[in-house]
């Protein structure tokens, strides 16, 4: 479904180059696949560079068959890309309502815009309205960025870190969230976390660190060796 | 009315037809026609254009449309509009300029609009002006507005400038009582070569009088804006005033936010914000799927909503 071929990013500052994606190599086929790794691993620059938001340097990245290296974010949308950030924008003057009646692509009755705020533990009436500015909490804005995803309910979702500053009640709903994504679409999802309970939803798990791909494979032979690692003490930094 | 005038009138008041209640459309530099109802009156002046505007004491839920028309090019129009809302009312006032300028000369309408907000009224404004036309005739608006709030007296000025009106310089200048509230929300967007000033004066005179003077202004292309406000504290009393731009291409903005506190009491805040539109909130809407352009006109619709 999704394959990179040796992509690697880099960016140039004052202090020289640096490669922050190196020579990945990665191929996706499996409905629910989770991304880990130690922080500035470059987790999210993977998924921007998925998403088109960052052109990659050199190397291909493939979906479903077309050669989408050098698309806009807009045609790999209309692909069927979708991204929900790990901080998500604010918008003055722009209500929640507008923005899953956007994300759906089409016109949604205010019940259907209502289903998907309530599936992400939003009370619908409270928040169709509200505009998404900074008057939204942070764990509203994440809920709010999810419910953006399902309203556009296309082959692949990307979630950065969907979990980041959501309640403990919360938490466990959201893996019922992706849990029936999973269930009831015929898409894919790929999650960016830090969650030992998100990992455990996955079929398969890769875990980036230091710009390249560690290791990567079925939830059950990665997941054992991660979390013996991690009682280890290695945890943080030698993943 | 004919169909130029009709889409005019639509624009300003979102009406297709001859408003309800009472009414006095201009058009063209004299009157089309007029409405009164037993709550209020419309006078025409005796020594100048314009009409006074009288509305009689605890009137409820009427609304009065005075849309001025301008759809001939080379029209030079000035009229003095008084408003006098008597105590306790609770009304609704639709105004706006609307002109289509096909010609080659300039079309302009100054209004002067006074209103006396008397004792407990409480009273809701609108404001639209909007220009179209194909020809290379300026339409040029310079609205005033002088607006005098007694004790308890409640006033909510909504002011849109959304397109087509070349120059404008648009003047404020407001008096409140005790306990009289004061809100301004302004919306602006100028393309083109477009030049708009806006000039608010609030005095706060009354105890425990207050004002919120907000304005969202969008600036295209290299047209040219200017903000000015400032709000006066005299007494007890509290002010807020805030600019919110965002400014695009080889636009330019200049936002003047001033508060003056004459009295130990008076709480005044201002802000002012300039910016272009941010590149992540570009990207979050093209991951929905939307082009550049189309994700930047939904910024812009949104902000100035
Ligand atoms: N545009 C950029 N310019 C320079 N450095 C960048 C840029 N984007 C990311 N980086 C750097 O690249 C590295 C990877 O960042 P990235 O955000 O992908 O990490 P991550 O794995 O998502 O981390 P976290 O778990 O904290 O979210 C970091 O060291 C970061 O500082
Ligand atoms: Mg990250």
């Amino acid at each position: 479904m999704l394959e990179l071929i040796d992509v690697s990013f880099k960016v140039s500052s004052d202090e020289g180059e640096k490669e922050i994606l190196k020579n990945i190599n990665l191929k996706i086929d499996d409905r629910f696949v989770a991304i880990t790794g130690p922080n500035g691993g470059g987790k999210s620059t993977l998924a921007k560079v998925i998403a088109g938001i960052y052109p990659v340097t050199s190397g291909k990245i493939i979906f479903n068959g077309t050669d989408i290296t050098n698309m806009s974010i807009t045609d790999r949308a209309k692909l069927g890309i979708s991204f929900a950030f790990q901080q998500p924008v604010r918008f003055k003057g722009l209500t929640v309502r507008d923005l899953i009646t956007l994300a759906s692509g089409k016109q949604i009755s205010v019940s259907d815009a209502c289903a998907y705020l309530s599936e992400v533990g939003l009370c619908a009436r409270d928040y169709i309205d509200r505009e998404i500015n900074a008057s939204l909490s942070g764990g509203e804005l994440k809920r709010i960025e999810i419910a953006m995803i399902m309203a556009r309910g296309t082959q692949l979702s990307v979630f950065d870190e969907p979990e980041a500053g959501i309640d403990l009640w919360s938490f466990n709903n959201l893996i019922r969230v992706f849990q029936k994504m999973h269930d009831q679409t015929n898409g894919s999802i790929m999650i960016i976390s830090h969650q030992e309970k998100i990992l455990d939803i996955a079929d398969k798990i890769v875990v980036v660190a230091n710009g390249e791909v560690k290791s990567y494979g079925k939830k059950d032979e990665i997941l054992p060796e991660l979390l013996h690692r991690q009682s280890a003490g290695f945890g943080c930094v030698k993943l | 009315m004919d169909t130029i005038q009709k889409s005019l009138l639509e624009k300003l008041t979102d009406l297709h037809d001859i408003p309800e209640g009472a009414y006095n459309i201009r058009a063209n530099g004299s009157l089309g026609a007029r409405n009164t109802t037993a709550n209020i009156d419309i006078v025409s002046k005796q020594d100048k254009d314009g009409i006074d505007i009288i509305i009689k004491p605890n009137t409820k839920n009427e609304s009065v449309h005075i849309p001025v028309i301008i759809s001939k090019t080379g029209i030079d129009d000035l009229v003095y509009n008084d408003f006098y809302i008597g105590e306790n009312a609770d009304v609704t006032i639709v105004a706006g300029c609307g002109i289509h300028n096909t010609g080659d000369e300039k079309s302009s309408h100054d209004g002067i609009h006074t209103f006396h907000v008397g004792k407990n009224a409480k009273i809701k404004y609108v404001e639209r002006h909007y220009g179209q036309g194909d020809g290379t005739g300026e339409n040029i608006m310079n609205p005033k507005t002088v607006i005098e709030i007694d004790d308890g007296g409640y006033m909510e000025m909504e002011t849109t400038q959304i397109k087509g009106i070349d120059s404008t310089e648009r003047i404020t200048e407001a008096k409140l009582g005790n306990e009289a509230k004061l809100v301004i929300r302004e919306s602006l967007m100028t393309h083109g070569k477009q030049y708009a000033k806006t000039d608010f004066t609030v005095e706060l005179n009354g105890e425990n009088s207050s004002a919120n003077v907000v304005s969202r202004s969008v600036a295209k292309d290299s047209s040219y804006q200017v903000f000015y406000s400032n709000i006066k504290g005299n007494n007890k009393c509290a002010g807020h005033t805030e600019c919110d731009a965002i400014i695009m291409d080889d636009a330019k903005v200049c936002a003047i936010p001033e508060i003056t506190a004459n009295h130990i009491d008076a709480s005044l805040i201002h802000e002012a914000a300039i910016g272009k539109i941010a590149g992540e909130q570009l990207m979050k809407l093209m991951t929905l799927g939307l082009t550049e352009q189309e994700a930047e006109e939904q910024i812009v619709n949104g902000f100035l909503k």
